[in-house]
């Protein structure tokens, strides 16, 4: 149903005003001053609110706060002099874990206000309906002659009003589809409300006993509810997204005239040199001029093991610095990089997916011309058996409103918001609207490895096997490092009782490893290379002893096993990564459909081939090598430590640590769609009942608001059962 | 069927007022933190200087 949000002027002086004036007024309590927005994931309760309220007050230099628990944000405002830093660690102090928001990406202003203006025109909706109803009550009793006259008159005051206001978004987007020569919902809606009320004052003019304001009233309430709903999960899943993308504040490095400089990265031009700390993201595609370090792929590639790079070498965003400190020449940027290379087949994507027809488009279609045409049909029939205009138009108009697609109005909004909350609350984020439907059709998952069923940080693979001596020489080494896999060989050493190794001169060599000297003998720690043996991997050296080969392998992200053993469905896992890593995680989760070393192209043309064999595939998948891929795939997912152009590629995002909850997507969204067919076959069932009535002329306004209502309330109530 | 003048416009009124204090919830920005001001009201601690 295009529930399309409509630009136009503000539904009343209260929508657009009153905001503003709190805003001045809180602005002018506040004096100025800079205002700063946090994430607090953490917050559940009322003492939370409270702590962090009080406690940021306690800050000197703060002037307001205001938590908002819906959200888990809060709005501080502060002095200009006051670091949003500050307020973070004094947050983690007061064990509150808070994250700031960039507010340039977070404008939920506009959808704030169409939410604000649905809500006041179901207000005025819903207080006209429930005035009319009491005195259609006293029509329906047997108020006869003039008192059931001047209870028209007042309904009609009441009604006409109400109308022209909380009608307004349906004669909007009705009138645009006629403009564009289509038929939409919004088209059969107007028609059956207009009419209804013209008809109702013409009627009451003549002093007829049949008017349909109360019809036409709740006809508005009930589709303004299945509105205002749709725009809330729209809007909530917007804010949510765009929170996601704030919590990134992209700041590179610059070498200016007086030392480094913290810039945005949309600021750094070609030709500026970056200083890249180890752990820190390359921030735009560049060459490294200085320095030697090693460098994470695994978001573009897929690889695990890091790469050692020198001047000369090529750095793509998005890639992790390891080690050293290397300083890098931007050689693209903004829309150059690679990573926005892929925005265009995204947007190609984004354009298929865009022309998938909802199951409420499809009811839409065939519904809007049927109405339309049961309507000519009562019209003409009852012109040749009656030949009184009057009468047939009556009968018209009471089939346009019995055929109203109220219930249906309400079918899909009604699921898909109780649908998505339920994700919500699981940690799983909706983001395209006909996600769910499409998540309800998947017959094929595909997995990336690194990063989705992988968390991408090492871990040492059978410690106690290695020779104790080495494995000890090895932890010594470690220790002094924050690279990722002397960090995993530190935490293996944990349980074994090792000896106590004193090494001396211990220096780390970035982009090679450490080394340091014990008992007079030199002791390596690094690239096979390096410590003077064949092959590849990390290896531990001592000076005298043959060199030993650590073997890494990749943590398992929590409830990778449970969903895998709990899919009833195949499973394909694609992967950038080396043969043997690959080997051994297939064989470890029990998959046997795999393929290893893929470059990004070969994941989407493996995602190609399914579609076009017909499979609905679910992708879910984190790097930039999957982009294509989730792009492609029928429907996706990617874990919030996704780069930012894989999660806006995905359908749904994964805030949970837990991948188990891809389970509980899909068993929701097959819910879903079953409560949305169920709803629809209720509509119809009513309708199936209530045509013939109102076509034999036998249809009153008291049983139109009572089956429309029933209908309605019926298909709300069947929305609240999606549970899992 | 005099007493309808009366019920009549009383009967409005009371609605009228329904939907006004509706408008003034909204004006006041009451539905932007639903799940938050259902903690607030249980909060045992007081304010001992409200702004306003």
């Amino acid at each position: 149903m295009a529930y399309a949000e409509q630009p136009g002027p503000a539904a009343c002086p209260g929508c657009l005003m009153a905001p503003q004036i709190a805003r001045t007024a809180r602005k002018a309590r506040a004096e100025g001053g800079e205002e700063v927005q946090l994430s607090l994931p953490g917050i559940h309760c009322a003492s939370c609110i409270s702590g962090v309220e009080r406690g940021l007050m306690d800050l000197s230099g703060v002037r307001d706060v205001r938590v908002n628990l819906t959200r888990k944000r809060a709005t501080v405002r502060v002095d200009a002099d006051v670091e949003t830093a500050q307020l973070v660690s004094h947050l983690a102090r007061l064990g509150f874990e808070a994250q700031p928001l960039d507010s340039a990406t977070l404008s939920s202003g506009e959808s704030d206000r169409a939410a604000r203006e649905l809500l006041m025109r179901l207000g005025v909706a819903g207080f006209a309906m429930m005035n009319v109803m009491l005195l259609s009550v006293a029509v329906w009793s047997g108020a006869a002659d003039a008192t059931r006259d001047l209870f028209h008159w007042i309904s009609a005051a009441i009604a006409i009003p109400t109308v022209a206001f909380a009608g307004q978004p349906f004669f909007r987007s009705g009138l645009g589809a006629l403009r564009g020569g289509r038929l939409n919902m919004d088209v059969p809606i107007s028609l059956a409300i207009l009419l209804a009320v013209g008809m109702s004052v013409y009627e009451t003019a003549n002093h007829g006993d049949h008017a349909y304001f109360d019809a036409a009233l709740s006809l508005t309430f009930f589709l303004l509810a299945g509105r205002y709903l749709d725009q809330r999960m729209r809007g909530v899943a917007r804010s949510a997204a765009a929170e996601l993308a704030a919590l990134e504040v992209p700041v590179a490095l610059r070498i200016g005239e007086a030392g480094p400089e913290g810039v945005r990265v949309a600021e750094v031009a070609v030709g500026d040199l970056l200083i890249l700390r180890p752990g820190a993201r390359v921030p735009v595609d560049g060459v490294v001029t200085d320095g030697a370090s090693e460098i994470d792929r695994a978001f573009l590639t897929g690889e695990t093991d890091p790469v050692a790079v020198a001047p000369g070498a090529a750095l793509r965003a998005g890639e992790v610095n390891l080690t050293g400190v290397l300083t890098l020449r931007a050689e693209a940027v903004g829309e150059d990089t690679v990573l926005h290379a892929l925005a265009d087949l995204v947007s190609v994507a984004e354009e298929a997916k865009s022309r998938y027809s909802t199951l409420a488009d499809r009811a839409a279609r065939l519904y809007a011309p049927a109405v339309h045409l049961l309507a000519l049909a009562g019209f003409v029939v009852w012109l040749g058996i009656a030949g009184d205009v009057r009468v047939a138009l009556q009968v018209a108009v009471a089939l346009l409103i019995i055929t109203c697609p109220c219930a249906l109005g309400l079918a899909v909004p009604a699921v898909s918001t109780v649908a998505s909350g339920l994700l919500f609350r699981r940690g799983l984020l909706v983001k395209h609207g006909t996600a769910l439907e499409r998540l309800a059709e998947v017959d094929c998952v595909v997995f990336d490895k690194t990063g989705t069923l992988t968390l991408g940080d090492p871990v040492l693979a059978a410690p106690e096997a290695l020779p104790r001596e080495a494995m000890a020489a090895a932890v010594a080494l470690a220790q002094g490092s924050d690279h990722p896999r002397s960090r995993a060989i530190a935490a293996a050493a944990q349980p074994l009782d090792l000896p106590d190794i004193r090494l001396t001169e211990v220096t780390e060599v970035p982009g090679h490893g450490v080394e340091g000297f014990w008992e007079g003998r030199r002791v390596r720690l690094g690239r096979a290379g390096w410590v003077g043996a064949q092959g590849s991997g990390t290896m531990i050296a001592i000076e005298g002893a043959p060199p030993v080969a650590l073997e890494f392998r990749d943590r398992l992200r929590p409830g990778a096993k449970a969903l895998l053993s709990a899919l009833d469905l195949p499973v394909m896992l694609l992967s950038g990564d080396a043969e043997g890593p690959v080997r051994a995680l297939a064989r470890d989760l029990g998959i046997d459909d795999w393929q290893a070393e893929m470059l990004p192209e070969d994941k989407a043309r493996v995602l190609e081939r399914l579609s076009a064999e017909g499979r609905k595939v679910l992708m879910v998948g984190d790097g930039l090598n999957d982009v294509g891929a989730l792009a492609m795939a029928h429907v996706s997912i990617a874990p919030a430590s996704a780069l930012e152009a894989a999660r806006v590629a995905a359908d749904v995002v994964l805030v949970s640590p837990d991948l188990g909850r891809v389970a509980d997507a899909l068993r929701v969204g097959r819910v879903a769609r079953r409560r949305i067919l169920e709803n629809f076959a209720v509509a119809g069932l009513y309708n199936a009942i209530a045509i013939p009535v109102a076509f034999a002329g036998l249809a009153t306004p008291l049983g139109a608001a009572i089956a429309m209502s029933t209908s309605s309330i019926v298909v709300s109530l069947n929305a609240l059962r999606t549970r899992i | 069927m005099n007493v309808l003048a009366i019920l009549i416009p009383v009967s409005l009124g009371l609605g009228l007022l329904g939907l006004l204090s509706f408008w003034w919830t909204l004006r006041e920005r009451q539905y932007d933190d639903p799940e938050g001001d259902r903690h607030r009201i249980l909060t045992d601690e007081y304010d001992d200087h409200p702004k306003d």
